[in-house]
């Protein structure tokens, strides 16, 4: 069936088949493979967008039911190569390793800072607890939401500022060329 | 001022949190153009005979390309167990007479799309005949239910002679104490799934894009499994979405996608769901430890005995062999007289048992630990002070245990002080004395463990731990590292450049690293076992050092001077003659000339031995039994440590997993062999909501093994938590009775230890 939805601030109408899954249309048809799949059951986050500003498991949601709604997803968050506050201040606080659970939990925080602008580490710690990490025992996770929710996302740190600079669509990419290699 | 030790941010992130990474579902490629789908047909029963499989209404599903069952399997031989483990427990790729555990490999459905398979593997017909389920121990040690006839027993393999034990072990002691304690079944679920892509050129060579934790290891295995030549293979690792030591070497699904590409003609992926992978990735842990320790009623331990039963699973994988490594830790930190150790592994009719984070070693310091308290607690002395009076003196020449480990460097009672004073240890026993006398509810325990684990093992004393790395110097001034480690999210990228940035002077964003492609790096040994830092970094640094020497003698020639009179200016990238301010070649100029690379291959004398201790602050509801962590305080002593951001970031992550297998996580099966874990909705996955932020103190003993001074972080966490948190959730419950609790310390387990405690008071 004929779904019209907007994608990142892109207008889209796509042909989908009525179960399919949000995150399955956000990575099969739109290409856009930030969100991952990490669970079958709602549990982990991994695919957490945000649909019309509200952070939802979009594993969890039918694309049909995106329809005339605004999805943004971690690729749509900041223009090309700058960092969203939020992204930015994962960097910082080093609130990522392996990175599959990264776009997702940004999301729910992004969603969650929305909601509540000054939360508190307990307040933060609830809200991110449908969002799954295996790699840093959310100890840096929840430094780098309480650093964006305080606008402490430094432009200083000489060595800081200069790969903090590092566009994030150019040398980055090498790796991914190398997947394709 | 040099950029080592320093919180260099990750190079790496950018594109992690924009674009996101590239893992092995999101890789796109010309050669996977048209790919089919495998889905595979999984058993539902833990142990059953299987009759006829009837896969003709999953072939007219719509978008079904193929289906194939064990008899279309000619072409691949049963997988035998490596190592030491019982050659006639082979495995078969799929199912063709019985299965072993739920979750063993029945069958496989290729279709067009992933949909459709999900649609299509549910119309497979199979008829099971039910065997009897063997999921205790003990009813695999009876070896009345056999799972591997050819066998004629369910031991997998034995370690040490378990009827040789002495029986004057404990002759002398005041005090001997014992219990068996259960070292639960856990399950490593990294956030990433298996997966698995693969392609077959025209010239027969496959391409396989893997998530790994080494490609040159799973090249290896896949070589293995398919019966072809490694060089017929090439692996490609795209980002991996962690693996905790789940996702070495080639697992049977990962050959199987081969297979159906081979077979099909055409490219074939799988991603595991995560259902698959709770039930069908290898399980950690689960070992049945019974300690004996005995010793004066002055703290002094005179004995400790450790036997250990390994559940490895349905058929032995690299877990079976796990108690080798346990057995080599038996002492711990501890000086103890006599002591002895040892092990069988059985099978049962469960998922494999294999690697996770500490692998065998978190076991070993578990059961020490938890038999210190056992013994401070027989002999009612404060379990610090216990240790403290145990502990090995300081030493900076490598001590030999009585088990064969050689210890480089120590300073057990320096951690252990070091992180009773963090964590204000006597404010903590003297609140703990104020709650117990007003009669508070909720009862505070503290929990301590110290430890030394081994990172960086080789293959033996005869083959010394190795790695190699190559490093070249750009024209344009960037620089590119090829390492053999494998990193998937400990930020090797950033980590490798700050080592060549320092001796070459290049900035650490214009360093690229690459690994994880065999035609690229053919050999290596991967990131697992803590041993990449020791090894691929000192590997990189060594490479940039001989790549200097190299672009000496160039140098030297371009400015008509000899070499020893050149000296390489960091700063400028470039050489100039002493006395010659004007006479100057930069590096990027000798590249223009000649390819500027060095390859090289760093050896250590051995591995090495990190050591730390924890302390676990909990809190725990004596009329629910809900216990609540609220501080982990840590000195991970790891020696030098290249960037701090990077190594709190591994400590932080081991802490938290550690801490969850002693009050949360745990694999369980019903009798029957069901498992009641199967999906993220039922088994207890540590979420941000359980655990404190961690306090950290930082204490660095360094090592002679390698030029660095450093040793491996990645395990230190996950096994120091784990008995520091369960010795405090018994540690509350100390005066009220309550001597041990198995993990995880759940409400119901706490509850009933409770009530136990009441009942016989």
């Amino acid at each position: 069936m004929q779904v019209e939805l907007g994608v990142n601030g892109e207008h889209r109408s796509d042909d989908v088949e009525p179960r399919l899954l949000l995150v399955h249309y956000l990575r099969e048809v739109c290409g856009l493979r930030a969100a991952n799949v990490g669970c079958d059951t709602t549990s982990c986050g991994a695919c957490t967008v945000l649909l019309d500003g509200v952070s939802v498991k979009s594993c969890t949601v039918l694309t049909v039911q995106a329809a005339g709604q605004q999805v943004t997803t971690a690729e749509g968050l900041a223009a090309e190569g700058e960092l969203h506050p939020v992204q930015a201040a994962f960097r910082q606080e080093h609130g990522l390793q392996c990175g599959f659970c990264t776009p997702g939990m940004v999301m729910a925080a992004v969603g969650l800072l929305s909601e509540n602008p000054d939360p508190s580490e307990t307040e933060v710690r609830e809200g991110l607890e449908g969002n799954f990490c295996r790699c840093t025992g959310y100890h840096n996770i929840v430094r780098a939401v309480l650093a964006a929710a305080a606008g402490g996302v430094p432009a200083a740190g000489a060595r800081a500022a200069a790969t903090a600079r590092t566009p994030a669509a150019g040398s980055e990419r090498a790796q991914a060329g190398q997947a394709g290699a | 001022m040099s950029i080592l030790g320093t919180r260099v941010l990750r190079t790496e992130d950018p594109r992690f949190l924009t674009s996101g990474g590239v893992y092995t579902e999101d890789v796109t490629d010309d050669r996977l153009a048209g790919a089919c789908h495998v889905f595979f047909v999984r058993s539902p029963a833990a142990h059953a005979r299987i009759g006829a499989i009837d896969v003709s209404a999953a072939l007219s599903a719509p978008g079904v390309v193929a289906a194939f069952t064990a008899a279309d399997l000619t072409d691949l031989t049963a997988i035998r167990p490596s190592g030491k483990a019982n050659k006639r427990m082979a495995r078969p790729f799929l199912a063709s007479d019985r299965v072993r555990h739920v979750g063993d490999l029945v069958a496989i459905v290729v279709t067009e799309h992933a949909y459709q398979g999900e649609d299509a593997v549910e119309l497979v017909d199979v008829d099971y005949d039910p065997l009897p389920a063997v999921v205790d121990l003990a009813a695999a040690a009876s070896d009345e239910v056999l799972l591997h006839e050819e066998a004629g027993t369910n031991v997998a393999a034995t370690f040490g002679d378990a009827g040789a034990l002495d029986e004057h072990l404990f002759d002398g002691c005041e005090v001997v104490t014992t219990r068996t304690i259960v070292n639960q079944r856990v399950a490593p679920a990294p956030m990433e799934t298996r997966a698995a892509a693969a392609a077959w050129g025209s010239d027969g060579r496959l391409t396989a894009w893997i998530p790994n934790q080494g490609a040159q290891g799973t090249r290896a295995g896949l070589a293995r499994l398919l019966g072809v030549p490694a060089g017929h293979i090439r692996v490609i690792t795209p980002d991996v979405g962690g693996a905790f030591g789940a996702k070495f070497g080639a697992d049977p699904e990962h050959a199987l996608v081969a297979w159906v590409a081979r077979r099909l003609g055409r490219p074939a992926r799988w991603t595991e769901t995560r259902q698959e992978n709770l039930i069908a990735m290898t399980h950690g842990r689960a070992q049945q430890q019974t300690v004996t320790i005995g010793g004066g009623r002055d703290g002094t331990v005179l004995a400790y005995r450790l036997e250990i039963v390994q559940d490895a699973g349905a058929y032995p994988r690299i877990g079976a062999m796990l108690p080798f490594l346990t057995i080599l830790m038996t002492v711990g930190p501890y000086a103890i007289g006599r002591a002895e150790s040892v092990a069988k592994s059985l099978v049962t009719t469960t998922t494999p048992v294999g690697a996770y984070r500490g692998a065998g070693r978190p076991e070993a310091t578990a059961a020490i630990e938890r038999a210190m308290d056992l013994f401070a607690a027989e002999i009612g002395m404060d379990p610090a002070e216990v240790r403290r009076r145990n502990l090995l003196p300081p030493f900076t020449e490598p001590h030999r245990t009585k088990f064969g480990a050689l210890y480089d460097t120590g300073d057990y009672t320096a951690s252990l002080d070091k992180v009773l004073a963090a964590a204000g240890y006597r404010e903590l026993r003297r609140e703990q004395a104020q709650r117990r006398a007003r009669g508070d509810v909720v009862a505070l325990g503290i929990g301590l463990s110290s430890y030394v684990e081994i990172t960086g093992m080789g293959d033996g004393e005869e083959q010394p731990p190795e790695e190699n790395a190559t490093v070249e110097v750009h024209p344009d001034g960037t620089a590119t590292i090829l390492t053999g480690t494998s990193p998937h999210g400990q930020g090797h990228a950033t980590a490798w450049a700050m080592l060549a940035s320092e001796q070459l002077g290049i900035p650490v964003e214009k360093i690229t690293l690459k690994w994880g492609d065999t035609d690229l790096v053919p050999r290596g040994g991967g990131t697992g076992g803590s041993r990449s830092l020791q090894h691929g970094g000192s590997a990189v640094r060594q490479a940039a050092q001989e790549l200097i020497e190299v672009a000496r003698e160039r140098a030297a020639g371009e400015l008509e001077a000899n070499p020893a009179d050149l000296r390489f200016d960091v700063e400028r990238g470039a050489f100039g003659v002493s006395g010659d301010p004007d006479a100057s070649v930069p590096l990027t100029r000798l590249a223009e000339q000649e390819r500027l690379l060095v390859r090289t291959v760093f050896t250590a004398p051995g591995a090495t031995f990190p050591f730390g201790s924890h302390v676990a602050v909990v809190e725990v509801d004596t009329e629910t039994g809900k216990v609540a962590l609220r501080r982990m305080v840590t000195v991970d002593d790891a020696g030098f440590v290249l960037n701090p951001l990077l190594a709190e970031g591994q400590r932080h992550g081991g802490i938290a997993q550690g801490a969850a297998q002693a009050f949360l996580e745990e694999v369980v099966y019903d009798d029957d062999g069901n498992p009641l874990t199967a999906s993220l909705a039922d088994y207890p996955f540590l979420s941000a909501t359980e655990v404190p932020s961690f306090e950290l103190a930082d204490m660095q003993t360094l090592t002679s093994y390698n030029p660095l001074g450093v040793k491996g972080i990645g395990e230190a966490g996950s096994i120091g938590a784990t008995p520091a948190v369960q010795n405090a959730v018994i540690d509350a419950l100390a005066h009220l009775g309550v001597r041990h609790i198995d993990m995880p310390a759940s409400p119901q387990r706490v509850w009933q230890a409770l009530q136990a405690a009441r009942e016989s008071a």
